[in-house]
């Protein structure tokens, strides 16, 4: 992650006053020991220093207020596994949608496609081919619907915003029609084993969140997919001309996320024990909501796994503060709005001070 | 080395793509194509009538290109001539519509830019091509990234990325930087580690050196003798004709997206003859006379007093009459469009007052100066004056719709009527208000511009760069216009980085550097050398034609002035740099030099971009478009 931080003109080098006509090497060369100082220093110290730093200051702050306000019961590690599970399912809806914006699209259809992946993978039919025969639905329609936002995306032209928009109204649709607006129920035991297994007293809806972050963290930064997406959301004419196929990269990106939906569906439905055309709603605003405190650029070629995790993990940590004390929802999703233009705002000033 | 037979067609084509494909046959005739290079081979690479359309422009109509193994074969052309498309066509981003390519003797398509790149042809576009967010070695191993099953192996990049740039004699160079925090030139540098990165046979290069100071440019022709010597045969573009006497072997020239020559020498054929080529006429100015009582009487309009913004300019005191038109002349970094800005409102100044006819504006203010009578046809005309996508009649009422509005519904009607009118006095083509005004010439968009101040009804106009981006026969129109409006009444304060276009169209001229009105002269009484002398080293003036008394040399304490500021990222020209090495050197010879660099400088005037049609290839010119050549380049920021 670190990598993608500015490079920092904080580093001082002294240099005596040069001759002028040794002004511009003397310059280049200055400009070169600062990227030397800057890149010696860990990977972890330059991670936190630009971007991440304060995100962990504003979960350090929400632990202040959840320990002055609730004291034991907020810092009690049941309520921190709370936390942390309310955290997965949304989580890895941010994960995909964190490659689509780093490669400078944005998917509006995340939260419909897991309603209809749950709904499509706990019909009757579905659940009598067993535990496999759930999770493979589920797979199967988030990728394949993922696939579709991506082929009207980078083959028909359609800008991101349409295609997932339509996606958005269709898929819904389509999960109230599957399921008859009736809420079903799972009655596979291998699903509904899922959200009460806690291996090593961690929950294995955390573990999936946490395996699913750790390998997209691995191919944002360590593989060729990757390294192309960033290029992608930063100069697609430039990816192109390097004889990149962005129109298949950028196809892929969405079933990278159709296929995130598709996992979260099947988290969400073990969690509730349900699937339902209800299920996800909103995560769009959520999950992009996420990806942006995050430190990603919404216009893309620039953001963090991990920034976009913090995020999650912000918000989740609020909703958790409203509702041990007792605060409406409605003020919740006023400091929800509050968090966002903040981060924002304080990101640009980091990212100007910076460059 | 045998000169190849050149043969050029200097009559500029009329007709459709008959006569195109006429004039392509005949200079696809044998002394072109049997034209022997350095090494007597067989063209490496052959082009042959290459057609391009985008809609509403055709932006290559009939191009021949041969490249020889092992040489540099020079591309030129104004800007709309057909160069970036041309490129393009090779890289495999655009695809031709007519025409054949025919590539170590057999007929080839470049469907996509993997393929142009696999057959060892690589492109290094103006900047274009890089990712700023990915550090130096991805950018030169992207798409073609050292990878094992998809994961990258960054450190066999960061090696291998080490090599390339060492080669190019930048191995203090950090693969692992971030390419956005790095120089103009060393993104320039990353961008050929990146062409070197393939196993290349040709490389195009879109102008390298526009970017480079001296040295580096030296470098640059260091690295493509290694090149040419290995038998790799490098397109090389620039607008430095001296440039490609220096390194070219051979040139083809561009106009209106046809080849108007190929094969011509480069080191002996003249300079003059390749501008003529370029520009399809010898005259490049064509300013109307100026009327002989210059607003002796006439009211003062536009008064500045003591206008200051911290870190820009300072203590600037100048007034514009009824009529006349005074030009700003001065380096880009000197504070002309600052002043321009400020004096229209759109920044706000530290100190100091505008007034007009006696008034003062309120500063800082957009809709005060134009409420007093102000009108500003912008540098970027594309992005800071245009609705692109709005009619040429909408972009010309934007300024006057309260008039045409009642309740705050507009009449349509009456306003397509009045901006007919205006259109039709500016002779605006097509004359079909109702178009798009992104399908326009530049000249024609610049009018549509000036029009939305003539509707509006304006005391002063103020222009910045009113010309860049338009082709030589609209400027003599839009030299005409301005000179008409100052006859009407209007104040006119002009910005230009072309010193014969400020001397030639203004009446008074201020000679700005560094954030100063350094000489303030009606223009007949300053020439070209003088204003390039006072912007570039404030020093005295002197004239490169009279025999120089050594006591009167340019002052060599004042020529390397420590002091002069300059940006680490500011584009340094090489000729600048060479002018203080002239300035340092007190041998008479280098004065002559000297004077001779000036000469260059004012051809690569004639040889500057000038961006024709408004057309998609243009997206990427614009925005640099025609100052580079210019004066602008040569200086730096103040600090």
């Amino acid at each position: 992650m670190t990598e993608r931080t500015p490079a920092g003109s904080s580093a001082v080098v002294a240099v005596a006053p040069p001759p002028a006509d040794e002004q511009d090497r003397v310059e280049r060369q200055a400009a070169e020991a600062a990227a030397h100082a800057q890149a010696r220093r860990p990977a972890w110290q330059r991670a936190g220093e630009i971007r991440n730093l304060g995100l962990f200051l504003v979960l350090a702050v929400l632990f202040v207020v959840g320990l002055l306000t609730k004291g034991h019961t907020f810092v009690d590690s049941a309520n921190l596994l709370t936390i942390l599970r309310s955290a997965s399912v949304i989580g890895v809806v941010t994960v995909g949608m964190t490659f689509v914006i780093i490669g400078g699209g944005i998917d509006l259809s995340v939260g419909a496609l897991v309603a209809l992946a749950s709904v499509w993978a706990t019909t009757v039919a579905t659940q009598s081919y067993g535990t496999a025969g759930v999770i493979f639905t589920a797979l199967g329609v988030g990728a394949v619907a993922g696939l579709v936002n991506g082929l009207l995306i980078a083959y028909g032209r359609l800008v991101p915003f349409i295609a997932t928009l339509a996606m958005l109204a269709s898929a819904r649709g389509l999960a109230e029609r599957i399921s008859n607006k009736r809420t079903q129920i799972v009655r596979d035991e291998g699903i509904r084993a899922i959200a009460n297994t806690d291996p090593l007293g961690i929950p294995l809806l955390v573990i999936i969140l946490l395996v699913v972050a750790a390998l997209a963290w691995f191919v944002l930064n360590r593989t060729t997919f990757g390294r192309r997406t960033f290029a992608i959301g930063g100069n697609a004419e430039a990816a192109r001309l390097a004889g990149i196929d962005v129109r298949r990269h950028i196809a892929l990106l969405y079933v990278v996320s159709g296929l995130c939906c598709g996992i979260a569906a099947i988290m969400i439905a073990s969690r509730t024990t349900t699937g339902s055309s209800t299920h996800g709603n909103l995560y769009e605003l959520d999950a992009i909501a996420a990806v942006i405190i995050g430190g990603t650029l919404l216009a893309g070629g620039r953001g963090t796994l991990i920034g976009s995790l913090l995020g999650v993990l912000i918000f989740t940590t609020i909703t958790n503060l409203f509702v041990l004390n007792n605060l409406q929802t409605e003020v919740q999703n006023i400091a929800k709005g509050v968090i966002i233009v903040a981060a924002v705002l304080l990101q640009r000033r980091a990212r100007e001070a910076g460059t | 080395m045998p000169r190849p037979t050149a043969e050029v067609l200097q009559s500029p084509a009329e007709g459709g793509p008959a006569r195109a494909e006429h004039r392509a046959r005949a200079l696809r005739g044998p002394p072109v194509t049997s034209a022997s290079g350095p090494t007597g081979a067989a063209p490496l690479l052959e082009m042959r009538g290459i057609v391009k359309e985008f809609p509403g422009v055709r932006a290559l109509n009939g191009v021949d290109l041969d490249v020889l193994p092992g040489e540099v074969h020079c591309l030129l052309g104004q800007n709309g001539a057909g160069k970036s498309t041309l490129i393009k066509v090779l890289a495999g981003a655009h695809q031709p519509d007519e025409g054949e390519i025919l590539w170590q003797g057999r007929p080839v398509t470049i469907p996509r830019p993997d393929a142009a790149l696999a057959m060892g042809m690589a492109t290094m576009y103006q900047e274009l091509d890089l990712v700023d967010g990915l550090s130096v070695a991805d950018n030169i191993f992207l798409g073609h990234e050292r990878a094992r099953f998809g994961v990258t192996r960054r450190r066999e990049m960061n090696t291998a990325a080490s090599g390339l740039l060492a080669r190019l004699g930048h191995g203090d160079l950090r693969p692992d930087r971030e390419v956005g925090a790095l120089s103009a030139a060393g993104k320039q540098i990353v961008s050929m580690a990146r062409a070197l990165s393939h196993d290349i046979r040709l490389i195009v290069m879109d102008e390298p050196s526009a970017v480079l100071a001296a040295d580096e440019v030296d470098n640059l022709f260091r690295v493509i003798r290694d090149l040419t010597a290995s038998g790799v045969a490098v397109v090389y573009i620039s607008h430095r004709l001296a440039e490609i006497a220096e390194i070219g072997d051979r040139v083809t020239v561009l106009k209106d997206g046809r080849t108007v020559a190929t094969g011509l020498p480069a080191r002996s054929t003249p300079t003059a003859d390749v501008v003529a080529l370029m520009t399809g006429r010898t005259v490049e100015h064509a300013f109307p006379d100026r009327p002989s009582t210059v607003a002796a009487g006439a009211p003062e309009v536009l008064r500045v007093e003591g206008l200051s913004r911290t870190g820009e300019f300072a203590e600037l005191s100048f007034s514009v009459h009824a009529g006349e038109i005074v030009g700003l002349a001065g380096l880009v970094g000197a504070g002309r469009s600052e002043v321009l800005e400020t004096v229209y409102g759109a920044r706000t100044p530290t100190t100091g007052r505008v007034l007009v006819d006696g008034r003062p504006v309120r500063p800082g203010s957009v809709p005060a100066a134009v409420a007093a009578g102000m009108g500003l046809a912008p540098e970027e005309r594309k992005s800071q004056a245009l609705v692109l996508q709005a009619s040429v009649a909408q972009n010309i009422s934007l300024a006057s719709l309260r008039r045409f509005s009642r309740l705050g519904l507009l009449d349509r009607r009456r306003e397509l009527a009045d901006a007919r009118e205006v259109a039709g006095q500016l002779d605006v083509r097509p004359a079909d208000p109702t178009r798009s005004v992104r399908t326009l010439s530049g000249g024609n968009q610049q009018k549509a511009v000036v029009g939305r101040w003539l509707l509006k009804g304006c005391r002063v106009l103020i222009l910045d760069e009113p010309t860049r981006g338009v082709d030589v026969g609209a400027r003599a129109e839009l030299y005409a216009l301005v000179r008409r409006l100052a006859a009407e009444g209007v104040a006119v304060l002009l910005v230009s980085s072309e010193v014969p276009e400020v001397l030639g169209l203004a009446d008074r001229v201020l000679v700005m550097r560094e954030g100063r009105v350094v000489r303030e002269a009606a223009a007949q009484d300053l020439d070209e050398t003088a204003v390039l002398d006072l912007v570039m080293s404030g020093s005295a003036v002197v004239d490169p034609a009279q025999e120089l008394d050594p006591e009167q040399e340019l002052d060599p304490e004042q020529e390397l002035d420590p002091d002069q500021p300059r940006g680490p990222d500011e584009p340094v020209d090489r000729d600048h740099a060479a002018d203080r090495d002239h300035a340092a050197d007190r041998d008479h010879a280098a004065d002559r030099d000297h004077a001779a660099d000036r000469d260059h400088a004012a051809d690569r005037d004639h040889a500057a971009d000038r961006d024709h049609a408004g057309g998609p290839q243009h997206g990427d010119d614009a925005g640099r478009g025609g100052s580079e050549q210019t004066v602008a380049r040569q200086g730096g920021a103040p600090a």
